[in-house]
């Protein structure tokens, strides 16, 4: 039966052929704009670490002066100074912790002739590598006493690998970074989590590739190296001395693994906010302790156009279903009199229906496909554009196959009101009419 | 032409009528705030920098092997470079003036800091937000900026620092933006200000008319007009010039300027990016609000289109359906073009009403979009602006149809019926 109705809808089809070009257009359209938003944002809106982070927690103090504050409404800042982030890490509360900051590492090639090259570089404590689940191909990450010691030691991505050491195993041997020679100790996999929810806020890009060195903070500091954004709070003496100026330049990341650990982080925040107030060193006692995605969400790292975009996308999908229900509706009942001598010969009423249901359905598949070409075209079009995430935007399997889904479900939802239409017409009216 | 049996027709064709109307209204809805969101964009792109944008480029370079700027004398050596760089470019035939500068507006990398009018306030209680460009003598003139009052820098005025100095400026040209913010009297010229909270103050000698931030996100919104000038040549093993190159010989002087740079001293870097016309950097800063213009403008035309062809589409249908009571009217003596007239008086009283309904969704859809996103109330203008569109886009679209319709012969009248 199914093949008959097949058979119908592609005559169907076929008799009208300008009108058949139109729905199937504007459907493709409609879905291949849809298509290519969604996948910028799922892509955007993604979980860097999706193992790992609802235990991973951003905690936020407040160091500035009392001018300006608004108890409970005034958000706490989005950067630590370095005494803070100092006295949380040696807390120990969480299962890992880590503060970290952005710089460029000035890398000097063992090679003649090679120039030197900036490359992104993270200086971070022992706990990173550990709590963000960061892979080594070789060799490990280092230990809290290397950060105590200004061990002069690194971890480099795969990528550097590559680049310096022809991939092979580089542990043990010396790169020369800022004029000054550290040896390696590890070597990552490829990891670049999308988004760089670590570099958010401070001062690196969102998305993109990932970090190519990782050296421990207290080294990197005695090598000069400075963060890529400082936020001062109160006039400074001396910028170069950042661990004692009133600057916030690190984020704290935080590992919790229970509900009950996040309450207790949580009062032990507040409880050195208070101690700090009564210090004299803080005047607001506002904290935050959001989570991995919670904090993504707050710090809007999907950008607003691409927002905008996949809210446009979707009301032009919109417009196109009403547009192929009234074109399909048109075509249905200008076939009255056909469905009349069907009912007449015996077809029941659902059978007119299944039969286009199953029309819609098709010009829905033909949608889908040339949508699916629409978004293709939609997404060459992203990855020539400036945004840091362009390189990304790929059409993978499960929005391939949601392509169709998109497609079946608008078509069948557009054919259901002219199939009803047409199922509960009498026969004896059109038959007569004929 | 009374409108009462066209109602009474249109009532026996709910399905189609609804489907019209709504479909106009979710165009009229999308497109008009689409339609508001290119013209914000359009105009954030056209506003002007405050600066003579023909004839500029900008040349940025690093030395290689440079001394740290740690101590007095490795300064004096990084300024001596500098010097001797400033000297080559002036020296260019086809060069105007030169000015080494931090920055430029839109250029993206910013010095920002707080104007106060008394001593040793705190950073960002500041009483305004500003960008700061340290440059020389020749900035006004190279940037083609307007003094509109005070005057200019002179080569007395010029000293020389370490980028990590800092010790700031004891005089300062200000945008007038910036100084009407703090003297709303307008007697800003002459006064003292404080800047970053320092304990030293600064006098305000010149006000220029306008001159933009180098920062073009909505961060800078803020503040994109305040902007304080400094005389003073930073130092550090990286630098930017400001070039005006004489008129007509823009593309010689960017041709120029990288032989007489490693003339000067080869040991520097400089590639394909560091010599940039001003037109490029405008071009560059503003892509994405161009793509999103010009995205969201295709989007519009394929939703009228696909409007106009839905309204084709179901127009030619009710009109192959009332063929034969089309016949009769012409047969009663209708006149071809009262035929012509009925469908497109029937499609103004369904896009009408789709309009009204779009008006309400578009205001609506605006104050979605003004809570979720930043984004100003939708001007009525663009609303009223829209309705016209969508109206002419329906008359247009049903005029095919409709002049099938009048041309039905009234002999149709008498066949099988």
């Amino acid at each position: 039966m199914f093949a008959y109705y097949l058979e119908l809808a592609l005559r169907s089809l076929k008799r009208n052929r300008v009108l058949t070009a139109l729905m199937v257009m504007a459907l493709a359209l409609g879905i291949g704009a849809t298509i290519t938003t969604l996948t910028v944002l799922r892509l955007l809106s993604g979980d860097p670490l999706p193992q790992k982070s609802a235990q991973l927690f951003y905690p936020q103090i407040d160091p500035n002066a009392k001018e300006g504050y608004i108890e409970g409404q005034t958000k706490p800042d989005q950067l630590m100074a370095y005494p803070d982030a100092m006295n949380l890490l040696q807390a120990h509360r969480g299962t890992h912790q880590a503060a970290m900051a952005l710089t460029q590492a000035k890398v000097m090639p063992k090679q003649v002739n090679a120039r030197p090259f900036f490359s992104d570089a993270v200086m971070t404590t022992a706990d990173f590598f550990a709590m963000f689940d960061a892979p080594f191909q070789y060799g490990g990450g280092w230990t809290a006493a290397d950060d105590d010691g200004r061990a002069q030691l690194v971890v480099i991505a795969g990528f550097l690998n590559d680049k310096l050491f022809a991939g092979a195993n580089s542990v043990g041997r010396v790169i020369r970074i800022n004029d000054h020679d550290l040896r390696i100790v590890g070597v990552l996999k490829p990891w670049a989590p999308q988004p760089r929810f670590y570099a958010q806020d401070l001062g690196g890009r969102s998305y993109g590739d990932g970090d190519a060195v990782f050296l421990p903070l207290q080294t990197a500091r005695a090598m000069e190296m400075g963060p890529q954004d400082t936020e001062c709070y109160a006039a400074v003496p001396d910028i170069r001395h950042l661990e004692t100026a009133p600057c916030e330049w690190l984020g704290v990341w935080v590992e919790l693994d229970s509900g009950a650990a996040v309450a207790d982080y949580k009062t032990f925040l507040d409880g050195y906010v208070k101690q700090q107030v009564a210090l004299g060193r803080f005047q607001r006692t506002e904290t935050s302790l959001l989570d991995l995605m919670g904090w993504l969400r707050q710090e809007q790292v999907v950008p607003d156009d691409v927002r905008l975009q996949a809210g446009l996308a979707f009301g032009f999908l919109l417009i196109c279903v009403v547009n192929t229900v009234g074109l399909l509706l048109a075509k249905c009942l200008r076939r009255s009199a056909e469905i009349g001598v069907r009912r007449a010969l015996g077809a029941t009423r659902r059978e007119i229906f299944t039969q286009f249901m199953v029309e819609a359905g098709i010009v829905g598949l033909a949608g889908g496909v040339l949508g699916l070409l629409f978004a293709e075209l939609g997404l060459l079009g992203i990855r020539h554009q400036p945004a840091e995430y362009a390189s990304l935007a790929h059409l993978d399997t499960w929005m391939f196959m949601f392509t169709f889904v998109v497609a079946l479900v608008a078509s069948l939802v557009a054919g259901i009101l002219p199939a009803w239409r047409a199922c509960v017409l009498a026969p004896a009216p059109q038959l007569k009419a004929a | 032409m009374t409108l009462h049996p066209m109602i009474a027709a249109l009532r026996r064709h709910k399905a189609g009528v609804v489907l019209i109307a709504l479909q106009i209204a979710l165009t009229l809805a999308i497109v008009c705030n689409a339609v508001f969101i290119i013209g914000q964009r359009i105009q954030r792109v056209n506003r002007p920098t405050g600066l003579d944008e023909s004839n500029l480029f900008l040349v940025s370079q690093q030395w290689v092997g440079a001394p740290s700027g740690d101590d007095p004398a490795s300064v004096d050596k990084l300024d001596s470079m500098q010097q001797a760089d400033l000297a080559a470019l002036r020296s260019l035939p086809d060069v105007a003036s030169v000015a080494p500068i931090n920055s430029l507006p839109l250029l993206n990398s910013s010095w920002n800091g707080s104007v106060a009018l008394q001593p040793g306030k705190d950073l960002r209680a500041g009483n305004a937000r500003t960008t700061y460009y340290f440059s020389d003598e020749q900035v006004l003139s190279t940037l083609g900026l307007h003094l509109v009052a005070g005057r200019a820098f002179t080569a007395a005025d010029v000293q020389h620092q370490a980028m990590h100095d800092q010790r700031g400026p004891s005089i300062v040209i200000m945008t007038k933006a910036l100084a009407d913010k703090l003297f709303p009297k307008g007697d800003a010229l002459g006064k003292v200000i404080y800047l970053n909270g320092d304990a030293a103050p600064t006098t305000i000698v010149g006000l220029v008319e306008r001159m933009q931030v180098p920062g073009v996100g909505s961060w800078t919104n803020s503040f994109t007009w305040n902007a304080t000038l400094a005389p003073t040549r930073l130092n550090a093993n990286f630098s930017r010039y400001a070039i005006r190159a004489k008129p007509g010989r823009l593309a010689a002087a960017m041709h120029a300027a990288t032989p007489a740079l490693y003339a000067t001293n080869p040991m520097r870097v400089l590639d394909d990016d560091s010599v940039k016309s001003f037109a490029d950097i405008r071009a560059e800063a503003y892509r994405a609000d161009v793509g999103m213009a010009i995205l969201m403008g295709v989007v519009c035309l394929i939703l009228l289109a696909v409007t106009a062809a839905g309204i084709v589409g179901l127009t030619s249908f009710w009109v192959g359906q009332r063929h034969r009571q089309i016949g009769v009217r012409r047969a009663l003596g209708a006149r071809k073009v009262d035929i012509l007239h009925y469908f497109q008086m029937e499609n103004l009283v369904i896009a009408s009403v789709g309009a009204v309904i779009g008006l309400l969704l578009a205001i609506g859809l605006n104050l979605l979009l003004m809570k979720h996103f930043e984004m100003d109330r939708l001007p009525v203008i663009y609303v009223l602006t829209g309705i016209v569109v969508v109206l002419a886009l329906g008359q247009g679209a049903v005029f095919v149809p409709a002049r099938r319709a009048s041309n039905v012969p009234p002999v149709t009248a008498t066949r099988a019926v």
